[in-house]
């Protein structure tokens, strides 16, 4: 294999060519140039004829040749006789032909800038209108659903508390815990230039309590259970048995969705406060461990620095954070499109919403609590 | 049941998918009693006709009425009502995956049904054993093959003894025995109900075995060609596409199963 030449041109009489091909012309051969055949052809050149018998295997890289190569042979009016060639080539070379000439189909696709950016901007805005309509269903199922109209699986509601319950906890542990730790730390090497180290404490159990606990469990819970519901969700819909739900009467958001978000809505702020004691007694690691502190000043510090209305907060905070969880979950999984790929985004995008809303909201509170 | 009683009736029917108009001014009547077959070749929006038929998409224009009630006007009420009286078989089964075959069954009839647990279960056993899947109440969907899983979506769907059956391409992806039995199970259960049933399907052999009326639908005008009896309109009809379709591209005007 790897020739330098696959193809001869030799000359039978005035004006006719015979284009012996030989040995292999295969994908894993390459395909040869075939500039040199029309550099020997001429204006004298009336007819070509092919000549096979030294061809040692041929594969789709020879039709692909011919195809090239034919058009410009009927450009100079050559009369081309492909009896030479094998079977397959022809049949093949056949039904190519018959597609010859169609135009590709383009698929639209607006290259420029304006068109481009107006296009996004269309599509946010249909984005906002179906999560409006999307709550007003919310709000309306839910109370058909304290009227006692529509119904949702109980069983469905305790395997989804236990879900982003106590399933949860192990990774919320961890992370709290060195949420903590890295608090103190931080805090830890400016305090002691000061010689207050013991104010530690105080950072630690105050930035706990009133953001990190929440917004820490909020973005764990986005990328774990939001993220899960939107591929739940997105699944049952490629497979229609969303429509099989609808089809039978049975609202989708009271069956699949309010059970979902209750849940998270239910289990979020008691994770919350989870994660503010284990968050607490990281920070307590490190002051007892570097800053010489005991265990009883480190937690009478803490008591000490810490109110109810921090508490209170932060576990207002971690119940907006479980909805806005719940409800990107749900939104983009219940709005998924009809493919697999589809699915991959709608979990995709729950996460990312789930987490810049987290933060907005986050901002927008922190701001009306201190007006308040 | 009285004879040649419209039940379903499309008026001018317009579809679009994706704001893509898929079909145009649709007009054709399914009497009681009818099996009724959405005909035409892949992608001419077969799919999308019985999308509407059953309301899950509204159309871009024109009506749909149920025994002269039309579908967009329907009160809550009304609508929950017909719903009870249609059961739909899904390309895909479309069974709810985190629940078992019998839990599958039994959720029509705990919605629209206040019969106790103890009947629910009973009942939806007794669906399932309908269509051969006696002893599998336990088993999720996931872990059947594909035949079952399309048997055990046709157990829900007949739940509710409906009169309204919708069937979007029984037997695609199974093999030609099964598909054939699944023709007869379907063909059974229409006779036993006395329901009526219209269904999407390309399959010529399932369409000459079962079908009493259809519609055709044609991909490059995107509007129906026909609506009668397949056998007749391969008789009769003048257009070339349809007598295409219907003897397979052979152009002979006789019907032919294989």
């Amino acid at each position: 294999m790897g020739k330098p030449s696959k193809y001869t041109l030799s000359s039978t009489s005035t004006g006719i060519l015979q284009l012996s091909l030989r040995g292999s012309w295969t994908v894993d051969a390459g395909v040869p140039d075939f500039g040199e055949v029309l550099a020997e052809l001429d204006n004298r050149t009336r007819r070509i004829f092919f000549e096979t018998s030294a061809l040692e295997s041929w594969d789709s890289v020879l039709p692909v040749f011919l195809n090239r190569f034919l058009p410009v042979l009927e450009e100079r009016k050559v009369e081309v006789d492909l009896e030479g060639l094998p079977g397959g080539v022809r049949k093949l070379l056949r039904l190519a032909e018959e597609n010859r000439g169609k135009k590709r189909v383009e698929v639209e696709s607006p290259a420029d800038l304006a068109s481009k950016l107006g296009n996004y901007t269309l599509a946010g805005f249909k984005q906002i209108g179906e999560m409006a309509v999307f709550s007003l269903d919310l709000g309306r199922d839910f109370t058909r659903l304290l009227l006692g109209r529509t119904y949702f699986r109980p069983r469905d509601l305790l395997y989804f508390i236990q879900n982003c319950g106590a399933s949860a906890l192990p990774i919320v542990s961890l992370i709290a815990i060195l949420v903590g730790v890295i608090l103190a730390f931080i805090g830890a090497i400016q305090l002691e230039m000061f010689g207050a180290q013991i104010y530690v404490a105080n950072l630690v159990g105050i930035a706990m309590l009133l953001e990190m606990g929440a917004v820490i469990t909020g973005i764990v819970m986005a990328g774990r259970t939001g993220a899960s519901y939107a591929a739940q969700l997105g699944t049952m819909e490629v497979n229609e048995e969303i429509d099989a739900l609808k089809t039978m009467g049975v609202s989708p958001l009271a069956f699949l969705v309010i059970p979902r978000m209750l849940a998270l809505i239910l289990m979020l702020p008691l994770l919350c406060i989870y994660a503010d004691f284990l968050g607490i007694l990281g920070g307590g690691l490190i002051g007892v461990g570097m800053l010489d502190l005991s265990f009883t000043e480190y937690f009478i510090q803490t008591r000490e620095a810490l109110n109810l209305r921090q508490f209170g907060e932060g576990v207002f905070k971690s119940l907006i954070f479980a909805f806005l969880v719940g409800f990107a979950g749900c939104f983009y999984g219940i709005h998924c499109g009809r493919s697999a790929a589809a699915v991959g985004r709608a979990a995709t995008s729950a996460v990312v919403a789930a987490i810049v809303m987290i933060v907005i909201a986050d901002a927008i509170m922190v701001v009306v609590f201190n007006l308040l | 049941m009285t004879i040649d009683r419209t039940v379903i009736e499309a008026e001018g029917l317009t579809l679009a998918y994706d704001e893509k108009i898929v079909q145009e001014n649709l007009f054709f009547q399914v009497l009681a009693g009818d099996i009724f077959v959405i005909m035409g070749g892949s992608g001419c929006g077969k799919s999308t006709l019985l999308r509407h038929l059953i309301g899950l998409q509204r159309p871009e224009r024109g009506k749909v009425r149920y025994e002269g009630l039309d579908l967009e006007d329907m009160t809550e009420e009304e609508r929950h009502r017909f719903l009870k009286r249609m059961g739909v078989l899904y390309q895909q089964g479309a069974l709810w995956s985190s629940m078992t075959l019998e839990e599958n069954v039994s959720l029509p009839l705990f919605y629209h049904t206040s019969l106790s647990v103890k009947m629910t279960a009973e009942l939806a056993r007794f669906k399932l054993s309908l269509v051969g899947l006696a002893g599998f109440e336990n088993f999720y969907p996931a872990e059947i093959s594909g035949g079952m899983r399309k048997r055990a979506a046709l157990a829900r769907a007949i739940a509710l003894d409906p009169e309204f059956l919708f069937f979007d391409e029984p037997s695609a992806g199974l093999d030609p025995l099964s598909a054939r039995r699944l023709d007869e199970l379907i063909l059974e259960i229409r006779d036993s109900l006395g329901a009526t049933v219209i269904m999407v399907s390309h399959e010529l052999a399932s369409i000459y075995t079962v079908a009493t009326n259809s519609v055709f639908l044609d991909t490059r005008t995107r509007t129906m060609l026909a609506t009668g009896n397949p056998r007749n309109l391969l008789r009769e009809s003048e257009d070339t596409t349809l007598i295409e379709f219907l003897s397979r591209g052979t152009g002979k005007r006789e019907v032919s199963l294989l």
